[in-house]
C-alpha cells in the first residue's frame, strides 16, 4: 500500500475542507456569533496543522498507485474528512457530544441528511451553512473536486482513474473525455450550473437568500439537511415544486447532461436507466396520489406532496413537506421500497442505483432462462451494449454485500429498544443516504435517541453507502494495512 | 490536440506512454477489455472497447473532432481499413498506419497515396535498418543521428579495463584527445546528467555526442578495435530478419539465418536466394560450436522470445564474438538487463513510436516546438532538436551564464551548417539548431522550457 501517496492526497483534501469552512466562519463573524466564528477558526487551524504535518511526512512518495490504493485512499480520506469536519459543531458546543457531531457531519458528507438535532433552528447560521456545504462537497465527491484542481501526482498517470472509480457511484464508472482533469471540471461545472439554477429559482420564489443557498446546495448533493424544523414543509407550494424538480434532476446520471450539452439528445433519450428512473417516479407518484387523496384538501396539494416525497426518496435527498408517517400502509411501503432503489448511477444520489437494480433484474431473467434452456447462451445488455461479465459479477457481489450489511447493522441497531420498523428504516435510510425513516425516525423526528454504538454503526452505514461499500469495507481487511 | 490510438498492443502502449506524457488528449481503442483496462489505469486516457475499423466505435472514440488517428493493431489490413473509415468520417484527420507484412512493402507508397494516409510505419523494417547501421559502422553500442546525420549521439559501455574507468569527465578531452561531450550516463538504470567532476565507473553506459569523424578518433584512442564484419548470423526468421538479410545482401555481407520452423525456412529460402538458411534451434549450444564463431562475426538475436535472445547473446559473448545485437520487445525491465552484457539492444516498438512521436510534434508545429525527438538511454533521457528563433531568450549569451533546468544539457549547436560541440563559451544565435538532452521526467516540448 502506498501510504505516503495516500497521506499526501488526504492532506490536499483537508486543505480543501478547510477552505470550504471559511464561508461558515465568515457568516458567524458577520452575524455577531463570535464564539461560533472562533470555533471555526480553531477547527481550521487544527485541520491545517494536521494537513501540513501530513504533507511534510509524506514527501518523496513512491510512484506505484494501484486500484487497492485508490480504494483505501478514498475510504480513509472520507473518514478523516468526517473526523475533522465534526470539529466546528463540537468546539462551538452547538452539538455538545463529539459522536453526535461526527454523526451529523458523516450524514452531511454522505449526503444522507439524517440528523440528531431536535431543534435545527437554534443553531447559528454559519454552522447550518457548514452542514449544508458538506452535502455539496459530498455529493459530487471531494476527490473529484481535487482532481479538477490540482495534478496530484504532477505526472500524467492514469492512477487518478482509481480515485474516480472508488468515489463515484455506479457499476461502471468511466471518464467523459480523455483527460481526468477535464472530466472532473466538466462534472463540477455541470454541478455548479445546476446548483446556481436551483438557487435562482428558489430566490424567485421569495425564499430568504440564506435559506435558498442552504436548500440549493443541500438539494444539489441530494443531501437533505434543512434550515427549518419542518424541513421544506413551511415554504410556499412554488418552492416545494422547484425542490421536487431539482431533486429529480440531481438524481439523473450527469453523463446525460454532458451528452445534452454536446447535442447528443438521441443518446440521452435512449438511456435505459433514465427511462426506468422516470418510469418508477411516474408510477409511484400516481399510486401514492390515489391512495392519499383523502388526506389533503385539493388534488393539487395531494399531487405536490406525493411528487415531493417520491422525488425526495428516489433521489435519496430526504427533504419532506409532510409527515408521511401518517400515510396509509401502501404509500409507506412504496416509499420504503424507493429507499432501496435510489438514484441513477453517476448522479449525486445514493441507494442501490436504478441502473444496478436494472442490471440485477436482467441477470435474474437470464438465470431463469438458463434454468429452462441450459444450453442457451445469452449476454446482458444495457443501452443495447453488451455488459462485461466482470461488471455483472461485481453487481451480484455488491447486491450480496449490500444485503448482508443491512442485516448485520439492523441486528446491532436493534440493541436499542425501538420498534422493528424504526430500526429497520433507520439502517436502510442511512445506508441508502436517505435521511428520514418511518415511525421513531419519521420526517418530523430524528436519530438523537440512539445509543453511541448504534450511531457508530449508522455512521459506518452512511459512509459505506455513499462510497458504495467497498472503499470502507477494505479498511477492515488486514491486507489493506500491510506496507507492501 | 486530440489523438486516437487504435490497438493497444506493444507499439500502442509505447505510444500512449509518450504521447500522454506530452499532454495530448488520447483515446485508445482495443477489442481486448483487459488490455484496455490496464491502459486506462496506467495513463490518463479514455478507453473505447470494440473493433477499431467500424464506424460506430470510431465515432464513439470521437473521430469527428480528432486530429490524428494512429492504427497500430496487429493486423495490417485492419489498420488500413481503420484509417480508411476514419477518413470517411472526418476528411481532415491525419492517419498513421502500421504495416509490417513484408509482402506489402513493395506497394507501401501506392497505398499511402491512394488511401490518403499521412504516414506508414513498419517497426520491423526500422529495426532492420537500425541493426544494419550498427553492423556496418561498428564500435559503439548504438548510434543516433540528428540534424540530417551531422550530429550523432553514440553509446559506450565502460568496461573494467577501459581507459574511461575511474576517469573524471573534466579530463576526458585531454585523455582521449577528442572533442566530445558526455550527455547522459546510465548507471543502475538511472539516467544522470553529469557535470565535470563526475567520475565514470565500470558498468556505466555513456551517451556522448561528437561529429562523425571525432567519434571514429575516439574509438581509436580508447583502443576499441573495430573489425569489419564478414558474416552476420541472424537467429530467428521473422519479418525484420528478412529485411535485414536483404539490406546486408546489398552490402555484400554474408548472411546466415537460423530458424526453427522448417516451413518458414523454405519461405525465406525462396525470398532470399543469397542467404544461407539453417533449419535449427538457436538455443541449441552445439549448433554454435559447429559454427566456429570468430571475432569477425556479428550475431543478431532476434527470435520472438526475449528470454531466448538474452541467452543467445550471453552465450555467444563467451565465444568471443565482438558484435552482438539483441532484439528485445519489452524494455521495461531494462534496469535489470543493464548488468548483462547484451551488446547493442534494439527495441522495434520504441523505434516505431519515436517515429510517430516525431510526426506528432511536427504536426503541432508551433514556434519553438521541437523538430525531432530521439529517445536515448532506454527511454530514460531524450535528445530533442530545436530551432532557435528571434524570440528565444538568452541568444548570444555564453552557455556558462545561462541557467538551465536541472538535468538539461545543450549537446550541440548547429551554426551555419557547422556542428559545434559546445563548452562554456559557446553561444547560440537565431537561426541555429540546438540539440538538447534532457531527463525524460522533465517534459520539454519547446525550447523555452529548458531555461530556469
Amino acid at each position: 500500500m502506498n501510504f505516503r501517496m495516500i497521506g499526501r492526497i488526504i492532506s490536499f483534501i483537508l486543505i480543501v475542507e478547510a477552505i470550504f469552512m471559511l464561508p461558515g466562519m465568515l457568516l458567524c463573524a458577520f452575524g455577531g456569533q463570535s464564539w461560533s466564528a472562533i470555533s471555526f477558526l480553531i477547527s481550521i487551524a487544527i485541520i491545517l496543522a494536521f494537513a501540513t504535518g501530513l504533507w511534510l511526512i509524506t514527501r518523496k512518495a513512491p510512484k506505484g498507485f494501484f486500484s487497492r490504493d485508490g480504494l483505501v485512499c478514498v475510504g480513509l480520506s472520507w473518514i478523516t474528512m468526517s473526523v475533522f469536519g465534526a470539529l466546528p459543531f463540537y468546539i462551538s458546543h452547538e452539538i455538545p457530544s463529539y459522536i453526535d457531531s461526527l454523526f451529523e457531519i458523516a450524514s452531511g458528507f454522505s449526503t444522507t441528511g439524517a440528523s440528531i438535532l431536535n431543534d435545527v433552528e437554534s443553531l447559528s447560521k454559519g454552522i447550518l451553512l457548514w452542514r449544508s456545504t458538506s452535502h455539496w462537497l459530498g455529493g459530487m465527491g471531494v476527490l473529484v473536486f481535487l482532481l479538477a484542481l490540482v495534478p496530484i501526482s504532477g505526472r500524467n498517470d492514469g492512477f487518478t482513474m482509481h480515485l474516480l472509480r472508488a468515489e463515484s457511484p455506479g457499476p461502471d464508472v468511466g471518464k467523459l473525455v480523455p483527460r481526468m482533469k477535464q472530466t472532473a471540471i466538466i462534472l463540477y461545472g455541470l454541478y455548479i450550473l445546476l446548483t446556481v439554477l436551483d438557487f435562482i429559482f428558489l430566490v424567485i420564489g421569495k425564499m430568504p437568500v440564506f435559506d435558498a443557498v442552504c436548500i440549493a446546495i443541500g438539494t444539489a448533493g441530494t443531501g437533505g439537511f434543512g434550515v427549518l424544523n419542518t424541513s421544506i414543509g413551511s415554504y410556499s407550494p412554488y418552492i416545494q415544486t422547484v425542490c421536487t424538480v431539482f431533486m429529480f434532476l440531481f438524481g439523473v446520471n450527469f453523463t446525460c447532461y454532458y451528452l445534452l450539452f454536446c447535442g447528443k439528445i438521441k443518446n440521452v433519450l435512449k438511456d435505459e436507466e433514465l427511462h426506468w428512473y422516470l418510469g418508477i417516479a411516474f408510477v409511484c407518484i400516481t399510486v401514492i396520489t390515489i391512495s392519499v387523496r383523502h388526506l389533503y384538501p385539493t388534488f393539487g396539494d395531494t399531487l405536490r406532496h406525493s411528487a415531493f416525497q417520491v422525488g425526495s426518496l428516489l433521489s435519496s435527498t430526504g427533504f419532506s413537506t409532510t409527515d408521511f408517517d401518517i400515510w396509509p400502509a401502501l404509500p409507506k411501503a412504496i416509499l420504503f421500497s424507493l429507499m432501496f432503489i435510489g438514484a441513477s448511477a453517476g448522479s449525486t444520489g445514493g441507494g442501490f442505483k436504478v441502473g444496478r437494480a436494472l442490471m440485477a433484474a436482467k441477470i435474474m431473467r437470464r438465470n431463469v432462462r438458463q434454468i429452462l434452456y441450459p444450453q442457451r447462451v445469452e449476454v446482458v445488455r444495457m443501452n443495447g451494449r453488451v455488459v462485461d461479465e466482470n461488471v455483472l459479477r461485481n453487481t451480484n457481489a455488491y447486491l450480496c454485500t449490500y444485503i448482508i450489511i443491512i442485516i448485520v447493522s439492523f441486528l446491532v441497531v436493534s440493541l436499542d429498544d425501538f420498534t422493528t420498523a424504526t430500526n429497520l428504516t433507520a439502517v436502510v435510510s442511512c445506508f441508502n443516504n436517505m435521511g428520514p425513516g418511518l415511525e421513531g425516525i419519521g420526517p418530523t423526528l430524528n436519530y438523537s435517541g440512539y445509543s453511541v454504538l448504534s450511531k457508530i454503526v449508522l455512521i459506518f452505514d452512511m459512509l459505506a453507502g455513499r462510497l458504495e461499500i467497498f472503499p470502507i469495507l477494505v479498511l477492515f481487511s488486514r491486507s489493506a494495512w500491510k506496507r507492501r | 490536440m486530440k489523438i486516437i490510438v487504435a490497438g493497444y498492443g506493444k507499439v500502442g502502449s509505447a505510444l500512449t506512454r509518450q504521447l500522454s506524457a506530452e499532454g495530448y488528449d488520447l483515446t485508445i481503442i482495443d477489442s481486448n477489455r483487459k488490455m484496455l483496462e490496464s491502459g486506462q489505469e496506467l495513463y490518463d486516457v479514455l478507453g473505447v472497447y470494440g473493433n477499431c475499423a467500424t464506424m460506430d466505435v470510431l465515432s464513439e472514440a470521437g473521430v469527428k473532432n480528432a486530429d490524428l488517428l494512429i492504427a497500430a493493431t496487429n493486423a495490417d489490413e485492419v489498420n488500413l481499413l481503420c484509417c480508411l473509415t476514419a477518413h470517411k468520417l472526418n476528411k481532415n484527420i491525419h492517419t498513421i498506419a502500421r504495416i509490417r507484412n513484408p509482402e506489402y512493402s513493395e506497394q507501401i507508397v501506392m497505398m499511402r497515396d491512394s488511401l490518403g494516409l499521412s504516414l506508414l510505419v513498419n517497426p520491423e523494417k526500422q529495426a532492420a535498418q537500425e541493426i544494419e547501421r550498427l553492423i556496418r559502422y561498428p564500435g559503439f553500442q548504438k548510434r543516433e543521428r540528428f540534424a540530417h546525420g551531422r550530429v550523432e549521439i553514440a553509446e559506450l559501455r565502460v568496461s573494467a579495463d577501459s581507459p574511461l574507468n575511474e576517469l573524471p569527465l573534466s579530463q576526458l578531452e585531454s585523455e582521449t584527445k577528442c572533442h566530445c561531450l558526455v550527455c547522459t550516463v546510465l548507471r543502475n538504470g538511472e539516467a544522470i546528467t553529469p557535470r565535470g567532476s563526475f567520475v565514470l565507473k565500470e558498468g556505466d553506459r555513456v551517451f556522448l555526442t561528437a561529429t562523425t569523424n571525432e567519434l571514429a578518433r575516439l574509438l581509436k584512442s580508447l583502443g576499441i578495435v573495430t573489425h569489419k564484419v564478414k558474416r552476420v548470423i541472424i537467429c530467428g526468421g521473422g519479418g525484420s530478419a528478412y529485411y535485414l538479410a536483404q539490406m546486408l545482401d546489398k552490402a555484400n555481407i554474408d548472411v546466415q539465418i537460423i530458424e526453427r520452423s522448417a516451413e518458414k525456412c523454405v519461405h525465406l529460402a525462396e525470398l532470399l536466394p543469397n542467404a544461407s538458411i539453417v533449419n535449427a534451434d538457436a538455443s541449441d549450444m552445439t549448433l554454435w560450436e559447429s559454427e566456429r564463431l570468430t571475432a569477425d562475426d556479428a550475431i543478431v538475436a532476434m527470435t520472438g522470445l526475449d528470454e531466448l535472445n538474452i541467452i543467445i547473446s550471453i552465450y555467444v559473448q563467451s565465444c568471443g564474438v565482438n558484435q552482438i545485437i539483441t532484439k528485445l520487445s519489452r524494455t521495461e525491465s531494462s534496469a535489470v538487463l543493464d548488468r548483462l552484457a547484451l551488446g547493442s539492444v534494439i527495441c522495434p516498438k520504441d523505434l516505431c513510436s519515436n517515429t510517430i512521436v516525431g510526426y506528432v510534434r511536427g504536426m503541432k508545429n508551433q514556434t519553438g516546438a521541437s523538430i525531432a525527438v530521439h529517445r536515448i538511454a532506454d527511454g530514460k533521457a531524450e535528445a530533442t532538436e530545436f530551432h532557435v528563433s528571434k524570440d528565444t531568450p538568452n541568444c548570444g549569451v555564453p552557455l556558462r551564464d545561462i541557467k538551465l533546468k536541472k538535468n538539461v544539457l545543450i549537446a550541440s549547436i548547429l551554426h551555419l551548417s557547422q556542428c559545434l560541440i559546445p563548452n562554456g563559451d559557446s553561444r547560440f544565435y537565431p537561426g541555429d539548431t540546438v540539440i538538447v538532452v534532457s531527463n525524460s521526467d522533465s517534459a520539454i516540448s519547446s525550447l523555452n522550457d529548458i531555461f530556469e
